[in-house]
């Protein structure tokens, strides 16, 4: 690990104030990511991994602490941190084509020409195998696609980090597995800085240098960090026989299951 | 054309079964479902047309009917429709003639009564998105404002007359005025439960984006709260169409509003019925423009 962290979460804490009332969702949250890294946050539901998500990409800002990307401390979003939505979050009045557009007419408006512009559109697009369908609606594609489109939006702003909502949250495991294998490809060829929230233990270990595990709420915080030791580029069918594999699983669901078991309603 | 090819290979059939005549039977049915398909086509089609177009005619002329045999009585107040017809064939078949200042065609008169709603019901589209939006991005505002804007749009079109010709001192701006004042709350209203509802989805996409102001109210706010706007709009031209004709009715002019005035003033009982079949006539049809432009404007939106 380098000396400087690439992105660091500085001790933060956060909680809610509804109604006169103060309830802790996180407390103390301390991590600090390469540049380049695939870090993967895992937890049980409501412990607080999307509110974290969220306080990195800036949406939601924190009670104590501090996020510093680059050693700058980041409290608004931006594009430097773009986020892939669990819901694709695509507006549906556009093409897909003009949905990353958008965000590359936004972000290199005055960086790149109009014709750089374009160009780099169609390239983004090609990226998530999705150039073909550059002129439908979102209505008009499927759920894995418009979250491929999703993922184009993303990696067109060029984004220090990549943060992933349960992207696959919503897919069926056919699709999941293909976009996936893609995330992978892509990590591979451009080299970014991805965090990805999931609570599925494949998904992570396949995905991920390091699994942050997270205890469950209230004030969550992290309760392990995992390291994956596992050579690139992993292939989904020679990895499920890899005993540092089958030990990497292990131990997330040892720590979900057995420590942190989610207790109904707590 | 199809008849040869259905026959050969039919003919084996003939040849295999025992009983030549239970193979044959199948045959002269065979060409005939294209033919039926078709026809079953022409006759659906003819049957849509029937069920929607016949039971108003009917309704018509029942209405036509019973109106006649009422007014045809001695001592009925009314005009019947045969003498409508009669006394005021001219504004009937030719709505675009011109014979002087008063004495122009209904056509016309619709004309400068649209112009009229167009600046009025224009300027309360505008008006209504704009503050529509700011009533929906702020709380405070809508605090604020929403209280003011329920009791205010209760006020008849008319009450407002007064005031606005005393404000203006002439008639048009003033019958313009009416026309705004009336069509421009369902718009805002509509428009910023419109804004309220846009999914907080697209609002982290416009902050990710870092979308100025400007930029989130074109490419967010408006195409997603467009639906919500058109059915403002759409509430509001049929409200200002309604408010035109009382307001010219009062302000004198050129405008079909005041052509019934005049009419009953002249007790020209034919003509007035025959503008108020021009006025639900153009109401219709500008509340069928609106519905129009709003769903194609809003295709990718509604779909969602």
């Amino acid at each position: 690990m380098s000396q400087k962290p690439y992105l660091k979460l500085d001790q933060i804490d956060k909680s809610f104030t509804r109604a006169g009332r103060t309830s802790e969702v996180l407390k103390g949250i301390e991590l600090a990511i390469d540049k380049g890294e695939f870090v993967s946050i895992i937890g049980h539901s409501g412990c607080g991994k999307s509110t974290l998500l969220n306080i990195i990409a800036g949406l939601t800002p924190v009670t104590q602490g501090a996020v510093l990307l680059e050693d700058r401390e980041v409290n608004a979003p931006g594009p430097d941190r773009a986020v892939v939505f669990q819901n694709h979050s695509l507006l549906p009045w556009l093409t897909v084509y003009e949905n990353v557009r958008l965000a590359v007419d936004k972000v290199f408006g005055r960086a790149k020409s109009k014709a750089e512009r374009h160009a780099w559109t169609l390239h983004n697009l090609d990226l998530v195998q999705m150039g073909h369908a550059r002129d439908k609606r979102p209505s008009e594609i499927s759920g894995g696609m418009k979250q491929r489109v999703g993922i184009a939006r993303a990696l067109a702003m060029e984004p220090k980090v990549l943060l992933l909502d349960e992207p696959f949250g919503a897919l069926d495991a056919l699709t999941r597995a293909h976009l996936q294998d893609s995330v992978m490809q892509i990590h591979a060829a451009l080299g970014n800085t991805v965090i990805m929230i999931t609570h599925d233990v494949d998904e992570a270990v396949l995905l991920s240098d390091r699994i942050v595990m997270m205890t469950n709420g209230p004030a969550a915080h992290i309760g392990e960090v995992l390291g994956v030791p596992m050579e690139r580029p992993r292939k989904r069918l020679e990895v499920v026989s890899d005993p540092a594999y089958l030990r990497c699983r292990e131990a997330v669901l040892r720590f979900l299951y057995e420590r942190h078991r989610y207790v109904e309603a707590a | 054309m199809s008849q040869p090819a259905l026959k050969s290979p039919a003919d084996p059939v003939v040849m295999a079964f025992p009983s030549p005549k239970a193979a044959i039977v199948p045959l002269p049915s065979a060409p005939s479902p294209r033919a039926a398909r078709v026809l079953a086509a022409a006759g659906k089609q003819a049957r849509d047309v029937a069920v929607n177009v016949l039971p108003p005619l009917v309704t018509l002329a029942l209405i036509l009917l019973v109106w006649q045999m009422l007014t045809s009585q001695a001592g009925a107040t009314l005009p019947s429709p045969t003498t409508i017809w009669r006394e005021s064939h001219d504004l009937i078949v030719s709505p675009f003639f011109n014979y002087g200042s008063q004495d122009i065609g209904l056509g016309w008169r619709v004309l400068t009564s649209l112009q009229r709603v167009a600046v009025g019901f224009g300027l309360a589209a505008v008006v209504g998105v704009l503050v529509g939006a700011i009533i929906g991005q702020s709380v405070w505002a809508m605090r604020g404002l929403d209280p003011i804007f329920q009791v205010l749009r209760t006020v008849p079109p008319l009450a407002w007359l007064p005031l606005s010709l005393a404000a203006f001192r002439d008639a048009s701006p003033s019958a313009i005025f009416v026309i705004f004042i009336t069509s421009v709350w369902p718009v805002i209203i509509n428009t910023a439960v419109g804004i309220r509802n846009i999914p907080q989805d697209y609002r982290n996409v416009a902050a990710v984006l870092r979308l100025n102001s400007l930029e989130f109210f074109w490419r967010i706010m408006i195409p997603s709260a467009a639906p919500y706007i058109f059915t403002g709009l759409r509430i509001g031209v049929g409200l200002s169409w309604l408010a035109i004709v009382a307001a010219e009715m009062l302000t004198g002019g050129v405008g079909i509003g005041f052509f019934i005035w005049d009419a009953w003033n002249s007790s020209r009982l034919p003509d007035i019925i025959v503008a108020l079949l021009y006025i639900g006539m153009v109401g219709f049809v500008l509340d069928r423009i609106v519905a129009l432009v709003g769903r194609v404007a809003t295709r990718g939106t509604a779909s969602a």
